[in-house]
């Protein structure tokens, strides 16, 4: 027989499944409540007691201010770079036919396939044999590797499913190839470069591996946090920067998951 | 007179594929023009060639007397209606047939009000605020010539513009764009498959096959005298007679060619006629299709509703005007 949606699951299946969504999420919120947590030398369960003064004290942490700074230059500049290089290729793939078309389509993905440990291998010895010192843009390099794939992903889906006469449609009612694209293809592929962005900036955001590979002396968020959980001094401060950051991820990654619910899947969202 | 559109010894090669093989074609001004073939024909790589998709491999073509090659679509007096209509699904159906006059950088109000009476012409006044997917077929269908038709093209294209819509619906589209193109008198290029189409309502029809025009003429030349076997199997699949059948009734040996409609079909041999035996009959409601057998010949007969008609497997004898056995130019 087959099911029809009204029919409920089994009580195993429904307690399976709640245990499972507990084992995933539970250690977050365990993250957040260490937050309030009066402890700062180490994490003991439950709690002594519950304060807001972190949240101060992590204010006035130059070093986390210096972190975040550089976390969000680094990912707003490897999308927008992500952006362009991602879109034109997306434009390349679908709109063209071309020898080498498929594999240029497999090597774009690669990177997100790839392990970082072996992305940022490769990037830092890459740097070195070309003499390139590490700095902020070395970083924006690294993310951008797989920034390209997420928004490349998003964006070819889209053009799969727009009509391809569309364009030359415009052409014939006089449109030249930038008209085209402002008013046409843009407008089509816009919500698809919106989500694949916000991904993009996302998967930046909290990347560490590549980033350790990549950067010299600066300290990306997810980087100091690592650093942080070290030193057994305020501890809960790292504690508020990761509610922060999980806020701050989570948030572009729902928005995307809206906007492209239409159809095409948020693709590269596993990494 | 300069010609609309002149094709000279135009060719469009794709690789070995010569989807358009030195293609020589007139098209006189306000002419309504069908290009009719098979798919793979040539036609609508020919559409391509005039609104400036594909550009020629060889040869030349000119569009009211200027040279068209290397000159991109986006610069041609040139409009097409697509096929599948290709509608600007982001637009309002005003900002779809307001967006030839957007990109040449006519204001707001002047565009919109050219967009209104282009509506009002296709018959969908009122139905700008809309989106394309909120209309049916046949309403997309008038949008995008509406679309087309605002740009005031020298040459309209259209590639199949009725494939997509249901019989009634295409009946009426038929007479309307043929009353359209009479009021406007813009040049049309119509591309279909669909050999009932072209003949009703053409002007002059060119029927292609393998990148190559088979005939030009009016339907009725197309119609009653075919000049290749296959332009007479294609356009309403007349009965292509060898030349030793056509030899004993004409005394010529060349291809014959015998619409269904002239064969009179009979129980007995009445002086002269062909024997055959009847395969089977196919009702169509006005007509009845018959499929004969003349000695190993398979012919089509139609005979008018209410005639007798024999039955399955009989013997029957056919019967033709001489005048109506049009004997063919193609070499046997």
């Amino acid at each position: 027989m087959r099911s029809d949606g009204s029919q409920s699951a089994p009580l195993s299946l429904k307690i399976a499944a709640a245990c499972g969504l507990l084992f995933l999420h539970l250690p977050i919120l365990l993250i957040f409540v260490y937050a309030f947590t009066t402890e700062e030398k180490s994490f003991v369960w439950p709690p002594p007691g519950l304060t807001t003064q972190w949240f101060a004290v992590t204010w006035n942490r130059p070093d986390v201010w210096q972190a975040l700074s550089l976390s969000v230059r680094v990912a707003a500049i490897s999308t927008a770079i992500a952006l362009v290089l991602g879109t034109l290729c997306s434009a390349a793939v679908s709109r063209t036919k071309f020898f080498g078309r498929e594999t240029i389509s497999l090597l774009v993905i690669l990177p997100i396939a790839l392990p970082g440990i072996i992305t940022g291998i490769a990037l830092r010895s890459a740097f070195s044999l070309a003499d390139i010192p590490f700095s902020f843009w070395t970083i924006v390099l690294g993310h951008a590797t797989f920034c390209v794939v997420v928004v490349y992903n998003n964006a070819v889906a889209r053009f799969r499913r727009t009509s391809g006469s569309m364009i030359e449609a415009s052409m014939d009612l006089g449109a030249d190839g930038f008209q085209t694209f402002r008013h046409v293809v843009l407008p089509n592929i816009a919500t698809a470069l919106l989500a694949g962005g916000m991904l993009a900036f996302a998967l930046s955001f909290d990347e560490v591996i590549v980033t350790t590979f990549t950067a010299g002396q600066q300290q990306t968020l997810p980087i100091w946090m690592l650093e942080e959980l070290i030193r057994p001094r305020q501890r809960p401060v790292t504690n508020v920067v990761a509610m922060v950051v999980v806020l701050v991820t989570l948030l572009p990654i729902l928005a995307a998951y809206y906007l492209t619910r239409g159809g095409d899947q948020i693709a590269g969202s596993g990494k | 007179m300069t010609t609309a559109v002149s094709f000279q010894k135009a060719s469009r090669h794709f690789g070995s594929v010569r989807a358009v093989d030195a293609v020589d074609l007139d098209i006189a001004p306000g002419e309504f023009f069908a290009m009719l073939g098979p798919s793979g024909s040539g036609k609508t790589t020919c559409l391509r060639l005039i609104a400036g998709f594909e550009q020629p491999t060889s040869g030349s073509i000119s569009i009211f007397g200027e040279r068209a090659e290397g000159v991109p679509p986006y610069r041609r007096n040139v409009n097409t209606v697509f096929q599948d209509y290709a509608l600007f699904p982001h637009l309002s159906v005003l900002d779809n047939v307001a967006y030839g006059l957007m990109v040449k950088g006519i204001g707001k109000a002047e565009r919109h009000k050219a967009a209104e009476e282009a509506l009002s012409l296709v018959r969908l006044p009122g139905y700008g605020a809309r989106r394309p997917g909120q209309l049916s077929g046949g309403q997309r269908q008038r949008v995008a010539l509406a679309r087309a038709l605002v740009n005031q093209p020298k040459v309209l294209l259209l590639d199949e513009p009725l494939g997509a819509l249901d019989l009634k619906l295409r009946e009426n589209m038929q007479e309307e764009l043929k009353s359209l193109q009479k009021v406007l008198g813009i040049t049309f290029v119509f591309v279909t498959h669909d050999q009932g189409e072209a003949l009703s309502m053409a002007d002059r029809v060119a029927v292609f096959n393998d990148g190559k025009i088979m005939q030009i003429g009016t339907p009725e030349d197309i119609y009653q005298r075919p000049k290749t076997r296959f332009v007479a199997d294609f356009v309403g699949s007349s009965n292509v007679l060898p030349p030793d059948f056509v030899q004993r009734y004409c005394g010529q040996h060349r291809w014959g060619s015998l619409r269904p409609e002239s064969i009179r079909v009979g129980r007995t041999a009445s002086g002269e006629g062909v024997s055959a035996r009847l395969v089977s009959t196919n009702y169509l409601g006005a007509t009845t299709k018959l499929a004969l057998d003349a000695d190993g010949l398979k012919l089509h007969a139609i005979v008018p509703a209410g005639n007798p008609l024999p039955v399955e497997g009989e013997a029957v004898v056919l019967t033709f005007n001489r005048e109506h056995l049009h004997l063919m130019d193609e070499p046997v």
